[in-house]
């Protein structure tokens, strides 16, 4: 296909400074549709199946169960867009809100022990940044070790003990809702967060830099970017988000044990990866991994209203995450879909739709049978 | 004729549409060093690479022991007795030299086990008959690169290869070290073996080979006892093309010093590198492949810098440690390798080119497109990039337009300084007159140029000044009125240790 594309067309000289016209349904063939598609299905599918879903309480409420993972997952579009990954974000969560824990158990005052904890939380990522960008080790290695490093950290802060009685003022990050509606502060946080992630992502030359490293970090390097301090940024930027979500976490639950946010890294790359964004680097958007927040936190939902377990729901979203990923890989060596190339992406869309469509329904009827059964 | 041990008639080459060896003869006979020379880009590799069956000739046959013979893969001509020892070694870093040499085809145990004792007693003994002294429980990673040598020569001795064929091996050894492999050879050649020894290095084909065939452009000029001939012979056989008139260079008066380089040095790449670079000069570099030419140009960009000595950017002295500084000063290095340095092949064409000048296209740090699309394209078009649009990806351009993007996109950055490291290498002739013409035209106008080739002719034709570096070292430096083939060739690969500058 690519030989292809060469001989094609030859011209003698570039034409013209503006892209080229495509169809109408081109402009669908984005990942980002297939997300929307999805997330209309699953709100179709559960609004036939239970009455409770489409309940503003309930949606309002299950929406700020999924804000910390959307904080952090803002700063780790960029890491893995530049070819890199934070493992150690929930981690360096745990260690920055049992911080503020420990230092509210012992009288400071709340703002200045979240304050306190902010700055640690940045510590921890401006840590992994220095090891990652300048000493040039393996990002899976160093978050690997802060990982346990930084959980480790939160169990001495905290021991076995838990920090309890944050003033209503602080419980507002996570429990308050804005002005006289339903939305949740966190949820209004977030959506301000996300578009300005997005905006520093697709509109600055910051952005511009993070997939040029994604896609070609030499390259980049000898371009004059400066790849080195570029990285120290997002890192540093990671460990001040999960900070944040930290304090928010806290908030929300009204108290901190040391194993707070504990697996919370994989909810988030996962929340990325199938958001569209590209594990290897240089590819992808921040409304697609929004959409994917989106969709796995209201399947979730859904699936929690039908009484299907915490395992069960794990299973769906992981099948769904190695489906995104399988599909186009399919429908590249399928030799039938070869005809499709050209709207090779909205075949993978009906595809993909339909596919869950079935594992959707299987799941639910194999779940609810015994109730079935004996109701 | 049957007491050729091997035997090419005619052999014929081509990788994608460019034939890379015409009609190539070569004959070996048992019990000799046959030395095979040619410059970079002859067609010795591809021609070793046929011997031992990685590749298969389009045309012509391959006669092994008065029959023909058809190798599939290198596994094949192995077992036919060839063996071959490139200049990347092969050895196993955690295997230690007896379990080295015995790989894949230990002594067993009637249990079906590996012989440990055997295995080593087999080892001391072939080491000992080749008067090699090594420890046979000696991890390879800690060898030397000569003694890795010794133990892939031991390994080939040890499947009773006939054909040793050696490329390039003295190349990172020490004068001893080569005395050492010398004396080794030696050996097998008594034993009958039949060598394949390629080197750049004249003087060590005078003390070792029996026979001397010459490649130049994928063609077999001859073969000659090598006693017989002279250096000069030898030199004028490699390069005697005849060069056509394909540069445009102009003239030009060269101006005031713009870069001037004083004993740069960075340890175990290059040593002791002075040179002046003028406003309109194009100054060439040459010099055999791993002279260390590209590792100066990357120092003196900043991707590995230098750790002694001094550079000036216009009279100013500048220590230069990333190429961010280096764009600011005015210089931009158009790399060797466009895939990995130049281009990020996998993006637009548009911010490939805008890369380095992106803050220039951005007012706070937010992109302006249209100026960007604007400017990108322009510079696409004034180096007339043949591409459908500038959304297309890099790497679905060819070769030359490739480069002629990395061009766009370092001029437009407005260098002062431009440094070409093997600009015209794997592109089209089209594109290489019109890369030429560019560099012509830029100089006329006042930029500088360094020019790293290892294409003669290119540096012969482009370049007011030659520079010529071996191993490291400048070794020589010539006008353009003195710069001929045979003196730059001769200052690229006269032994350092012997000899002194002409």
């Amino acid at each position: 296909m690519k030989a292809q594309m060469i001989t094609e067309s030859q011209p003698s000289t570039l034409i013209s400074e503006f892209p080229p016209r495509h169809s109408f349904l081109y402009k669908f063939q984005r990942w980002e549709w297939m997300l929307v598609a999805l997330i209309l299905l699953d709100i179709l599918i559960n609004v036939r199946l239970s009455p409770f879903f489409l309940d503003a309480r309930n949606l309002s409420r299950t929406s700020s169960d999924f804000m910390e993972i959307g904080l952090m997952m803002l700063p780790m579009v960029f890491i893995i867009i530049t070819g890199n990954i934070d493992l150690s974000i929930a981690s360096n969560l745990g260690m920055s809100a049992s911080f503020m824990g420990l230092l509210h158990n012992n009288g400071v005052n709340i703002w200045v022990a979240a304050l306190a904890a902010l700055l640690l939380g940045t510590l921890g990522g401006m840590l992994n940044g220095y090891l990652v960008a300048r000493v040039k080790l393996p990002s899976l290695v160093v978050t690997l070790g802060t990982y346990a490093f930084y959980r480790g950290l939160a169990y001495g802060f905290l021991g076995d003990q838990a920090a309890r009685g944050y003033p209503e003022a602080f419980t507002y990050l996570g429990q308050g809702r804005m002005f006289d509606t339903l939305i949740p502060f966190s949820v209004a946080l977030f959506i301000v967060l996300a578009i300005v992630f997005g905006l520093v992502l697709h509109r600055t030359t910051f952005g511009r830099y993070l997939y040029a490293i994604g896609n070609n970090e030499n390259a980049t390097l000898y371009s004059g970017v400066p790849v080195e301090r570029i990285k120290f940024i997002i890192y540093t930027l990671s460990g001040f988000m999960a900070a944040l979500a930290g304090l928010i976490l806290a908030a929300r639950f009204g108290s901190t044990r040391p194993d707070i946010g504990t697996g919370l890294e994989l909810a988030v790359i996962t929340a990325v990866v199938l958001g569209g964004v590209d594990i290897n680097g240089g590819r992808g958007t921040m409304l697609g991994a929004v959409l994917s927040l989106f969709l796995i936190g209201l399947m979730r939902f859904g699936m929690g209203l039908l009484n299907i377990q915490g395992q069960v729901q794990g299973v769906v979203i992981g099948l769904l995450l190695i489906l995104s990923i399988l599909l186009p890989n399919i429908a590249q060596q399928a030799s039938f879909l070869k005809r499709f190339q050209r709207n090779g992406q909205l075949v993978f869309a009906v595809l993909g739709v339909l596919l869950m469509f079935v594992a959707f329904l299987l799941f639910f009827f194999w779940s609810r049978a015994p109730i079935l059964a004996g109701g | 004729m049957s007491e050729n041990i091997l035997e090419l008639k005619g052999i014929r080459k081509s990788f994608a549409g460019v034939e890379v060896l015409h009609d190539v003869s070569f004959e070996l006979r048992p019990g000799e060093v046959h030395a095979l020379l040619g410059e970079n880009g002859a067609g010795k590799s591809t021609l070793v690479k046929i011997i031992t069956g990685v590749h298969q000739p389009d045309a012509g046959e391959i006669w092994l022991n008065g029959e023909p013979v058809h190798f599939n893969d290198a596994r094949e001509s192995r077992q036919a007795g060839i063996a071959a020892i490139y200049q990347e070694l092969s050895l196993f870093p955690d295997l230690d030299v007896a379990e080295n040499i015995f790989v894949g085809r230990q002594p067993l145990t009637t249990g079906r086990r590996v012989d440990w004792r055997k295995l080593y007693a087999e080892a001391g003994k072939l080491l000992e008959s080749l008067g090699v002294k090594l420890d046979l429980k000696q991890k390879a990673r800690a060898l030397s690169i000569a003694q890795q040598q010794m133990v892939e020569i031991a390994r080939a001795f040890s499947i009773n290869a006939r054909i040793l064929i050696m490329d390039e091996p003295t190349s990172s050894l020490t004068l001893h070290e080569v005395d050492d492999l010398f004396r080794l050879v030696r050996r097998l050649r008594q034993e009958g073996t039949a060598v394949i020894f390629i080197s750049h290095r004249l003087e060590e084909l005078y003390a070792l080979a029996d026979r001397v065939t010459i490649l130049r452009d994928g063609t077999y000029v001859g073969t000659r006892p090598m006693q017989e001939v002279t250096r000069d012979e030898l030199i004028r056989m490699m390069v005697g093309r005849t060069i056509h008139n394909l540069f445009p260079k102009q003239d030009v008066q060269p101006g005031e010093v713009v870069l001037k380089v004083e004993h740069l040095s960075r340890a175990g790449s290059f040593h002791d590198v002075s040179f002046e670079l003028r406003r309109g000069e194009i100054l060439g570099m040459a010099g055999l492949v791993g002279a260390g030419r590209t590792n100066v140009a990357r120092a003196i960009f900043g991707v590995e810098p230098a750790t002694g000595g001094r550079i000036e950017v216009e009279g100013r002295e500048v220590r230069i440690t990333s190429p961010l500084q280096a764009i600011r000063l005015g210089l931009a290095y158009v790399p060797e390798d466009r895939q990995l340095h130049g281009l990020i092949p996998t993006m637009p064409l548009t911010p490939n080119i805008s890369l380095p000048m992106l803050p220039a296209y951005a007012q706070r740090g937010w992109l302006r497109d249209t100026l960007e699309r604007k400017s990108t394209f322009n510079a696409a078009r004034q180096m007339e990039v043949r591409a459908n649009n500038i959304w297309q990806l890099a790497r679905e351009l060819s070769g030359g337009n490739q480069q002629k993007v990395v061009l766009a996109k370092w001029l437009s950055t407005n260098p002062r300084i431009l440094i070409l490291d093997e600009p015209t290498r794997g592109i089209d002739v089209g594109t290489k007159a019109a890369v030429h013409g560019l560099m012509s035209k830029l100089a006329a106008e006042g930029l500088s140029i360094l020019m790293i080739s290892s294409e003669l002719p290119e540096i012969l034709g482009m370049s007011d000044r030659v520079l010529v570096m071996r191993e490291g070292y400048v070794t020589a430096e010539f006008s353009r009125a003195k710069a001929t083939q045979e003196n730059i060739i001769s200052a690229a690969t006269q032994d350092i240790k012997a000899g002194t500058p002409q």
